[in-house]
């Protein structure tokens, strides 16, 4: 059986830039996954992640994305535009999860196929808490997931 | 003529640094650190229960999540002058040592040795040529020609499926690489068996910390595994046995390959153990605690002044006066101001009000804090941490100075003094001198447990107790990366004031109230810069700290990206 991750990245304590994660817990209390799906609560690290993501055929990430789009947008991107967002300046190496799909790709065991839900954040400042208008789409954010692994074999289903 | 290169960011997780140099005739000649993010983040814990301040704070930082959480249970015994169970002294040990090798390793072939190793001069390598040049300086296994060449094989299908991008910039080609296509190849193929290597100690921390990347295990007054010799929830001795297979995997992988490669970079490179010199006063705290009041250590740390081996002097315990009256804060360059005209502040009673200009060269110019140590910057870091050791007649310390310094004289003829361990590959050296150093305690903790739990102490944990009125505590640990304390004041049972000043702040920070820079713009006054476009050397001198900007903001930045088309769903 192939092994799918959802990965929810962030940090908590800035509120919206925290989005993944919430997106990830959301996900696995709301609704029973298949065996050989696992949700991962990436937080803001980075190598860390190579164990987890090591390979995975089908990886689907969460995170708080800043394109611009007016506040609480929600983007889907796939495939090699992924690396390209998670590309920055100038260092050969950054941590993060840039570096851990370039090592894993280097090894040749990087996901086969990555889809990357985005949300523009409203606010960063400090609190546990999303913005109103995030939080109002967290749900929408969970559906994404859930029709991601319909699609790539793997359905979830909605707890009573 | 003068060159001005901003290298912005340097890192991109950590919270974004920010470089400014500016280069004279081929050298830099003046150095600006900046932290671009505000770090006000320990706001967040402010009334809270102190107990719950660990899980919280863990997620400040992307990287040292683990050693944030250790030391704020740490902070809050101390206040409460609470003792923590040997089997919990034992397991945080194991944590903290464990967490330390991942770190390194990761350090080492993931984040940096792409600034000395050209990749790509790695595929016109003869494979069988490189295997016996391994081969010739360690029995390392993963050194065969089939190695080799298997290698050479994956990074040429890398190369060509035009994926090398992916390692943004990297400076292949440049004139400052100096390794032979043989040699780089050999690097390649450790930097993917340390993916390995560093997974096995993730899985150590992982095991006894229930999760990782954020540890679930600690508690104020101990850790919150229960051991039991039979149950199957519980640390078990077959958990224990699991974990020693994995201590043993990581050993190997240190002793035959890390430590060997390091010393053929240093060998490969000696021009840089004269470049990169930071402050030259250096602090560290023990670490380490074998006992329950924590008044025994197996790790040495205090303050050395000068660089001078003779004149050290040891801080003997967590919160010793001698540590906590030293410390001290000041915001002159940096992005707060504090209500009194106050030079500087004590953690306890540290402000973390935000007076935003915008970048200023002679004003102010950063996010982080300067802090000092009676007065003056120090460096923190493992080079702090290896001096306090060879200074105290540590033994494993003294011992793994020599390996190395014999290994690179069997490599280069030439040898590394102490005193060479104050610049960029200096720093890599007394990285691994102090991972193999901490791998020795790995070890040795693990016995410990093992031993204490044959005893029949199971034991993990003292319920704390607040008193009313007000206490104040410090909980310090040497980190992967160096000092970093956590500085808590309780009033009533809650959280009245709070401050973490992290090894990051120590060096990155921009020039204090009296003026002096402190380790990261210290180091790179000299650093040659052959190409203004591709500033390899700065980096090199910049990566060599293991720069970490504990603020961990790292929000994806796809503004400036015109390469992909978005559809907002």
């Amino acid at each position: 059986m192939s092994k799918v991750v959802v990965l929810g990245i962030g940090n908590v304590l800035l509120s919206d830039e925290g989005v993944g994660v919430h997106a990830v817990k959301a996900l696995a209390q709301q609704y029973d996954l298949a065996d050989d799906v696992h949700v991962v609560d990436g937080g803001t690290t980075g190598m860390e992640l190579v164990p987890e993501l090591d390979e995975v055929e089908h990886l689907i990430v969460i995170d708080a994305l800043r394109i611009g789009q007016p506040p609480a947008s929600i983007v889907r991107l796939e495939g090699d535009q992924v690396p390209a967002f998670f590309k920055t300046k100038l260092s050969p190496h950054q941590v993060g999860l840039s570096d851990v799909l370039a090592a894993l790709a280097f090894k040749g065991s990087a996901p086969s196929h990555v889809v990357l839900i985005g949300v523009q954040p409203v606010t960063l400042s400090l609190g546990f808490e999303l913005s109103h208008a995030v939080k109002a789409r967290l749900d929408e954010v969970v559906s994404l997931v859930v029709s991601e692994l319909a699609v790539s074999g793997h359905p979830a289903r909605l707890r009573a | 003529m003068t060159t001005r290169i901003t290298i912005d960011p340097v890192t991109r997780i950590e919270g974004h640094l920010r470089i400014d140099v500016e280069v004279e005739n081929g050298r830099v000649a003046k150095s600006w650190a900046s932290g671009q993010m505000w770090r006000g983040i320990e706001k967040i814990v402010l009334d809270r229960d102190p107990r719950d301040a660990w899980a919280i704070v863990q997620r400040i930082c992307g990287v040292c999540t683990t050693v944030h959480a250790i030391a704020s249970v740490r902070a809050v015994e101390e206040a409460l002058e609470l003792e923590v169970p040997l089997n919990a002294q034992y397991i945080r040990n194991m944590v903290l040592t464990a967490h330390t090798l991942h770190d390194h390793i990761v350090h080492f072939y993931q984040l940096s040795a792409l600034d000395w190793v050209d990749v790509v001069s790695a595929t016109k390598a003869n494979p069988t040529k490189a295997a016996r040049f391994a081969e010739s300086i360690s029995d390392w296994e993963g050194n065969s020609p089939a190695v080799m060449a298997d290698t050479q094989k994956r990074l040429k299908t890398f190369v060509a499926s035009g994926q090398l991008g992916i390692f943004t910039n990297g400076y292949w080609g440049h004139p400052a690489m100096k390794l032979s296509p043989e040699v780089n190849l050999m690097a390649v193929a450790h930097y993917l068996q340390a993916l390995d290597a560093q997974r096995w100690a993730n899985k150590i921390v992982g095991t006894l910390g229930s999760k990782t990347p954020h540890i679930q295990n600690l508690a104020v007054g101990g850790v919150s595994n229960p051991i039991s010799t039979d149950s199957q929830s519980v640390l078990t001795i077959e958990r224990l046995l699991e974990i020693k297979e994995c201590i043993d995997k990581v050993g190997a992988f240190l002793h035959n390959c890390y430590f060997v490669d390091v010393a053929a970079i240093a060998a490969s490179y000696p021009e840089w153990s004269s470049l990169g010199a930071g402050v030259n006063d250096f602090l560290s705290t023990p670490d380490l605690p074998t006992d329950t009041k924590g008044t025994q250590f197996m790790m040495p740390g205090g303050f050395l002044h000068g660089g001078d081996l003779a004149g050290f002097r040891k801080i003997s315990r967590f919160g010793d006066p001698y540590f906590t009256d030293g410390v001290a804060e000041s915001v002159k360059h940096s992005w707060y101001t504090y209500k009194s005209n106050d030079g500087e502040l004590k953690p306890w009673r540290g402000e973390t009000t935000p007076a935003y200009t915008d970048f200023q060269d002679d004003g102010k110019y950063s996010w982080v804090k300067s802090p000092t140590y009676y007065g003056r910057p120090a460096q923190v870091g493992p080079i702090a941490s290896v001096l306090a050791g060879v200074a105290s007649g540590h033994q494993t310390t003294r011992l793994y100075v020599e390996r190395l310094s014999q290994k690179i004289h069997t490599l280069s003829g030439s040898k590394i003094s102490p005193a060479a361990l104050n610049s960029t590959v200096g720093r890599h050296a007394a990285r691994v001198i102090r991972a193999c150093v901490v791998y020795e305690d790995l070890q040795a903790n693990w016995k410990l447990l093992m031993e204490n739990i044959g005893k029949g102490d199971v034991a993990t944990f003292n319920k704390p107790t607040f008193p009313k009125g007000e206490i104040a505590g410090v909980g310090q640990v040497e980190a992967p990366r160096g000092l970093l304390s956590h500085w808590v004041v309780i009033k009533d049972g809650r959280i009245a004031n709070y401050q973490a000043v992290v090894p990051s702040t120590w060096l990155a920070a921009p020039k204090n109230d009296k003026g002096q820079p402190a380790s990261y713009e210290v180091a790179l006054l000299g650093t040659p810069v052959a190409d203004p476009e591709r500033p390899l050397e700065a980096l090199r001198t910049i990566h060599s700290f293991d720069p970490c900007l504990a603020c961990a903001v790292h929000l994806t930045d796809a503004e400036h990206k015109t390469a992909v088309q978005v559809s907002v769903l």
